[in-house]
Formats: structure tokens, sequence, C-alpha cells
């Protein structure tokens, strides 16, 4: 018992990060499906979102808004790092821009050659 | 085979730098420096309640503004790859015809639905405007509210897909907002300590909604523009899917 207190509740989130990164690399690497090896870069986005949060975290640690649970002149003990939440926005939005022009480009792949599976897009084969 | 072979080797060998990584985890006690100012300062300086907007709209505002441009970069992406013209649709009028009329089953929808768009939509944008005027006292911001903004419209365009969205209005309403971002930017640069400095209105008090300088004007713009943009890049998707043309705008 006193082991699963003791337990980081952040190194859970860290290895499920690092786990979505390996399946979402996984997925790039070997379906043949546009849709699917785009799923593939989304997972793999969200496994290093989660590790960014985790590296973050400070052991009992709350959110870092100051309001009265959360008092100024003690906040540096209490919270956790603002740093990577912030980092972790930035990079949420970017990976949802570039996951918008990856569909955008399937979507013209599919006109163009009315097949996603990458095995018959072959003129930029080498 | 040698290609599967090679894969596997590669995930097998990430899996183990990122077990070294696990294994030799401790979790902090204690915040790091950087961060340790940020939060002893940060709300004396500059007047926000939520450290993490401190963090993204002043101390870090110039990657917020990097941001933007990222986005709006890809939402033109988005617009240029998927332009549609008149000329090019006669082409393939053909296969135009069937998936037209694919899509014109999922077309009309019920009283029921149409009532609780109604009902639903202007209370999901109040949502959204609530999250990012609040950005600076509670969880959320200008990308989050932007975003609660964009489902709005994700959730119209599934319910009433024939429903028209201006792009002119779109357009107008995205570059006003970027522009006066970096208005506000030069302007804490002339009236205040740099480029978006956020003090050269006054804070007021703390805690309350008006305060924390330019704050909340910043996040106003920022959730404005992420919302339209957004919204432009589903409206995008949903006339590539009924194959519409494009307003002349």
């Amino acid at each position: 018992m006193n082991t699963l207190i003791n337990f980081p509740i952040s190194l859970i989130v860290l290895c499920s990060g690092f786990i979505l990164i390996l399946l979402g690399l996984w997925g790039m690497l070997t379906q043949r499906h546009l849709i699917r090896i785009i799923i593939g870069f989304s997972l793999m986005d969200t496994g290093i979102h989660m590790v960014m949060v985790s590296i973050g975290y400070v052991t009992g640690g709350t959110a870092p808004i100051i309001n009265n649970a959360v008092l100024m002149s003690e906040a540096s003990n209490l919270v956790v790092d603002p740093v990577p939440s912030a980092l972790v926005l930035t990079a949420i939005v970017i990976g949802l821009g570039v996951t918008a022009v990856m569909l955008s480009f399937a979507v013209r792949i599919y006109k163009t050659h009315k097949t996603l599976m990458i095995d018959k897009l072959t003129e930029s084969k080498w | 085979m040698i290609k599967r072979i090679f894969i596997f080797m590669m995930l097998g060998l990430m899996a183990i730098i990122f077990f070294n990584l696990v294994a030799n985890y401790t979790e902090n006690t204690s915040l790091s420096k950087l961060a340790q100012y940020y939060v002893e300062n940060g709300p004396q300086e500059i007047g926000a309640a939520n450290l993490v907007t401190a963090v993204v709209v002043t101390y870090r505002g110039l990657d917020t503004l990097g941001e933007v441009t990222v986005l709006f970069i890809s939402a033109a992406g988005v617009g240029l790859l998927l332009r549609r013209k008149k000329g090019k649709q006669n082409n393939n009028q053909q296969q135009n015809k069937s998936v037209k009329e694919v899509a014109n089953i999922h077309k009309s929808s019920s009283e029921i639905v149409e009532t609780a768009t109604e009902l639903l939509l202007p209370m999901i944008i109040l949502f959204g405007v609530y999250v990012f005027l609040n950005g600076h006292l509670s969880p959320g911001g200008g990308f989050q509210g932007g975003a609660i903004i964009a489902s709005g419209t994700m959730f119209l365009l599934l319910a009433l897909p024939e429903s028209h969205i201006s792009r002119l209005l779109i357009a107008i309403t995205e570059s006003l907002s970027g522009f006066s971002y970096v208005i506000i930017g030069v302007l804490g640069m002339v009236m205040a300590g740099g480029f978006l400095d956020n003090r050269f209105i006054s804070s007021g008090t703390y805690g309350n909604l008006f305060s924390a300088g330019a704050i909340p004007l910043i996040y106003t713009f920022i959730g404005l523009k992420v919302g339209f943009e957004l919204s432009a890049v589903l409206d995008r998707f949903r006339k590539e899917i009924n194959n519409e043309e494009d307003d002349p705008v």
C-alpha cells in the first residue's frame, strides 16, 4: 500500500506518453493508407504533449492559478511549472495546423489519383 | 520483409531510449529557477491570476504571435489546396453528380435538430467568448475559446449543412483582429516596457475581469482570429464534401 502512495502520478502520464509516441511511429511507418498515417502522426503528437506536461509536474502541485486556495505569497511551493503548459498550448495549436494541411493534401491526392494507398502513388517513388 | 525488420528494430531502439528516460525519472519537488521567477513575480508584474496566461501572452508573447502566424499560414494553405473553380467543376461533372447525390442524402435535417441547433449555437458561442474573456483569471484563453467557437461552427455545419458562412465576414474579422494584435504589441513598445507589454493599460483590481492590462484585449483578438480561422478551414472541408463553389471574395 505504501509503495502505491509513493508511486509518482506523473510517471503514469510519462509512460502513456512514450507508449503513444511509439504507437504513432509504428502507425506512420507500417500503414499504407494516408488517413491512417495522419492518425499515427496525431497519436505521436499527443504522446509528445503528454510527456511535456508530465515533466512540468511538481509533487503535490496544483494548477498555476492564483486564487483563495493558492495565495500569492506561497504560490511557488504549491503550483506546477507553468512553462511546459504554455509550451504544450503552443504545440497543440501547431499540431492542429499541420494536421489540417496534411488532410487537405490527402483530399487533393484522392481527387487526382482516386486512391489513398501510398503503394499506388508511384510517381514520387525512388 | 526486411523493411519490417528495420522498422521493428528502430522502434525497439526508441523503446530502449524511452525506457532509460522513464527508469531514471524522478518527479520534481520544486520549481525550476525560471518557473520560480514567473510564479513569484508574475502576479505583481503582469496582474494575471492565471500564470500560464501570463507566460503565454506576455513573457513569451512573441512565440504566441508566431503561433498565430503559423495557424494563419496553415489556414491559408488549406484554402489554397482546396480551392474550387467554376471551370474545373465542368470537367468532372459526371463524378460531381454522384457525389452530390451522396451529399443530398444528408441534407435535410429534422425539425428537432434544427430547433436544437438554433437553441444551442448561441450558447456555445457565448461560452467560447466567456472562455477567452476570462483567460487571465481561469483555465482557458484565446486559443481554447477560439476552438470552442469553431466547434460551434462544426455543429452548425453538421446539423444544417446548407447554412451559408460568409467568407467576407471571416476574412474581415480575421485580418482586423490579427492587425489589432500587432498594434497592441507596438503600443506596448511605445507606452510601456517592450513589444507586447500589457502594462500600458492600468492593471485594475487584481482578480477582476477588467484587470491584467491588455491581456483580455489580446486574448479577445486571438480568440476571434483563431475561431474564425478554424471556421474557415471547416467550411473549406465542408465545401469539398458537398462540391460547392467558392464565393467570390
